[in-house]
């Protein structure tokens, strides 16, 4: 049965083109992060403090006197002018520092554990490439967007990991017992329901000790998200359960003898599983919000670390904003990411839920 | 009687629903290693008398249980202590509290306004590239985060200079005339509900185009096409007010996510709602005014889903019968 919807699935996600385009944009984004410490010239620590809100490289490859050449960039000095009362960078033209692909750079380790030190793109020494222009503190703008984007991709799904088996089996056992079981259970989720969410977030994330180390942090925050997202889910999938358990298979199972812990594990909730992936592509996005939310406001990641959300932060003086446009990249990433989420997670549940197959 | 009878029932079902959220939030805020007090006394325009009274309304030294009782006595009398900031916390919900339903209500107003004629025109065009252009439009609605949207529109509102920079009214409000008060909240009101309309906008009209493209394919719509009904009759007659119905639920869900949707709007736009009091009286620690601002959320969140739920009861006649 599920090779049937699987060769269905593939085969409609291959007509439609909009989806693929989702995809394709996802599968980039990922091996980007994936590839975070290769694809970027610094690590997202390295910092410049000279060259604070720094513009954006200006990469030439043809010379001054019209010849073509291979890629290189002038450093930014600093300047100081006294008429408008604010720094200004220019471009400091007496020495051209080249780019280098698969160049020596500062060592990192690939994918957590390969020691290496070979970057895809470099200058020459002594000079600085910053092709998404810096932070406050002279930090290289695109490095921190694909670090931040390893925190800010990946946080969404590890919460979902924690918060749907939980669901799962907190709807599975409540339905199955019913009775006073089910009331109390239900009532519990119910009432974690009508915390409006963002307050139970931001409160929960205050709640936290400070002094945490960065993974500590990233861990209470996963666990928080998915505490948030566990009660509504737990519901729908207590409804399913209501009526699969009336079934014969179930009927079936418990003559033999079989244990209700494994009635439920084994045979009910498996027959949940088309609406579970339905609803974890469609919760992906929301969990990329909540987590660039939180820490938008400052109760998520914390800085030095960067995610798409902190980096935000610095977007919120509309000065900024207004001076230094490249300091919005990271929400457009998000709004990107967010988005080729919901057209496949949209084409999917069209896809394995019979009901809505009339209506793409 | 049916409904009062029906009303009743449901609000008395929300009680245990509500005392069951104060305690969860009360335990929540106990885990948290901030002394309550500790704000109030770096505070010196605060007594030393009105902390021992605050000591005394918290019952600091008593066990959990006997503070969960104390604190949810006082809450019931209204007594909900102070802030910080030394006003009582009272006060200042009071003051939030309106900010937060106008901007609210507007934004449901204006999505329903605008969301329902969108649906139903996709779902009479059915797979033609209005409909498709429209499916992708909202898909675009939903994926913006709504804090970067509220900044790109700050942006705007610096660069033009058409709108207010935050707030909800300009210097001088209190002496203005009626009729310029209520055009300077409008038009402090424009951008926030700007961002919070299109997000929910999305959601508003892909329901609605599903929900009457389920009705399109019932029996008793094509029962009516068949008696020969002229395709209007049938649209807005028959097939629409069915489709409706489900919606009126939705509004409850929508009116929940607002107050939590908007807290990131009210926080990037300076708007005094109770979304962003929330956020101020998370970050500075404010316990009482945190503990009463969650409670009064969750009381209009379930207020909202039971209104809701009651007018389902009133225009659907088919809900009325169990």
């Amino acid at each position: 049965m599920f090779e049937k919807v699987d060769s269905s699935l593939i085969k409609r996600l291959k007509k439609d083109k909009v989806t693929l385009t989702g995809i394709f944009i996802l599968a980039i984004l990922y091996l980007a992060i994936l590839f975070a410490p290769f694809i970027a010239p610094y690590s997202q620590t390295y910092s410049d403090r000279e060259l604070s809100y720094a513009p954006p490289s200006k990469v030439f490859t043809v010379t001054s006197d019209y010849k073509l050449s291979r890629p290189y960039t002038y450093k930014y000095i600093r300047e100081f002018n006294p008429k408008t009362y604010s720094i200004e960078y220019k471009l400091d033209r007496t020495k051209k520092y080249y780019v280098n692909f698969f160049q020596k750079g500062e060592d990192y380790k690939l994918f957590g554990f390969i020691p290496c030190n070979i970057h895809l793109f470099e200058v020459d020494k002594g000079g600085e490439i910053f092709i998404l222009g810096t932070d406050i503190n002279g930090r290289d703008n695109f490095s921190r967007l694909l670090f931040g984007g390893q925190i800010s991709l990946t946080i969404g799904f590890l919460a979902l990991f924690i918060s749907f088996p939980i669901g799962m089996l907190y709807g599975g056992i409540s339905g199955y017992f019913g009775g006073v079981t089910d009331m109390l259970m239900m009532r519990f989720a119910e009432a974690i329901m009508s915390i409006p969410s963002f307050y139970l977030l931001i409160i929960l994330a205050a709640v936290l000790p400070s002094g945490m180390s960065s993974v500590q942090r990233f861990t209470m925050i996963t666990g928080i998200l998915a505490f948030i997202g566990w009660a509504g889910f737990a519901r729908v999938i207590r409804g399913m359960v209501l009526s699969i358990k009336e079934q014969e298979f179930v009927e079936a199972s418990r003559s033999i003898g079989a244990g209700s812990f494994r009635i439920i594990t084994k045979h009910i909730l498996p027959q949940t599983l088309s609406y579970v992936i339905v609803a974890v592509t469609l919760s992906v996005p929301g969990y990329i919000l909540a987590e660039s939310g939180l820490s938008f406001l400052g109760l998520g990641i914390q800085q030095p670390d960067a995610s798409w959300g902190n980096m935000l932060k610095e977007a919120q003086e509309y000065i900024n904003i207004l001076s230094r446009p490249w300091l919005l990249t990271p929400g457009f990433l998000i709004f990107i990411a967010v988005l080729s989420f919901n057209l496949v997670g949209d084409t999917i549940r069209d896809i394995l839920d019979p009901k809505s197959k009339a209506r793409q | 009687m049916n409904i009062i009878a029906y009303s009743l029932k449901r609000t008395i079902e929300a009680i245990p629903l509500l005392i069951l959220v104060s305690l969860i939030s009360f335990s929540i805020i106990k885990l948290s290693p901030v002394d309550p007090l500790a704000e109030l006394k770096l505070n010196p325009t605060i007594t030393a008398q009105t902390l021992e009274l605050e000591k005394q309304r918290l019952g600091l030294d008593l066990p959990f249980y006997q503070q969960y009782i104390h604190w949810g006595w006082n809450f019931l009398k209204g007594n909900l202590g102070v802030s910080t900031s030394g006003e009582l916390v009272i006060t200042r919900l009071a003051e939030r509290i309106p900010n937060t339903l106008l901007l609210s209500f507007t934004t449901i107003f204006m999505t329903w306004i605008v969301g329902l004629p969108l649906g139903i025109y996709a779902a009479l065009n059915w797979r033609k590239p209005v409909d498709r252009v429209l499916t992708v439009l909202s898909s675009v609605g939903m994926a913006i985060p709504s804090f970067f949207f509220a900044l790109l529109l700050l942006v705007f509102a610096v660069k033009t200079g058409w709108f207010p920079v935050g707030g909800l009214t300009s210097v001088g409000f209190e002496n203005f005339s009626l009729i310029h008060k209520i055009l300077d909240v409008i038009h402090h009101l424009i951008l926030p509900t700007t961002v919070l309309f299109t997000i929910s906008l999305a959601g508003l009209q892909r329901q609605i185009r599903a929900n009457l493209l389920d009705v399109l394919e019932s029996d008793y719509v094509k029962m009516a096409k068949a008696k020969g009904l002229s395709e209007n009759t049938v649209v807005y007659k028959h097939a629409l007010r069915n489709a409706i119905n489900p919606m009126v639920t939705l509004l409850g869900f929508e009116f929940a996510s607002l107050l939590s949707g908007a807290a990131l709007t009210e926080y990037v736009f300076q708007y005094p709602g109770l979304g962003r009091l929330v956020l101020e009286a998370v970050m500075k620690s404010d316990i009482n005014l945190v503990m009463a601002s969650l409670m009064i959320g969750s009381i209009m969140l379930v207020m909202g889903n039971l209104i809701a739920d009651i007018l389902l009861h009133i225009v659907d006649p088919r809900i009325g019968g169990n």
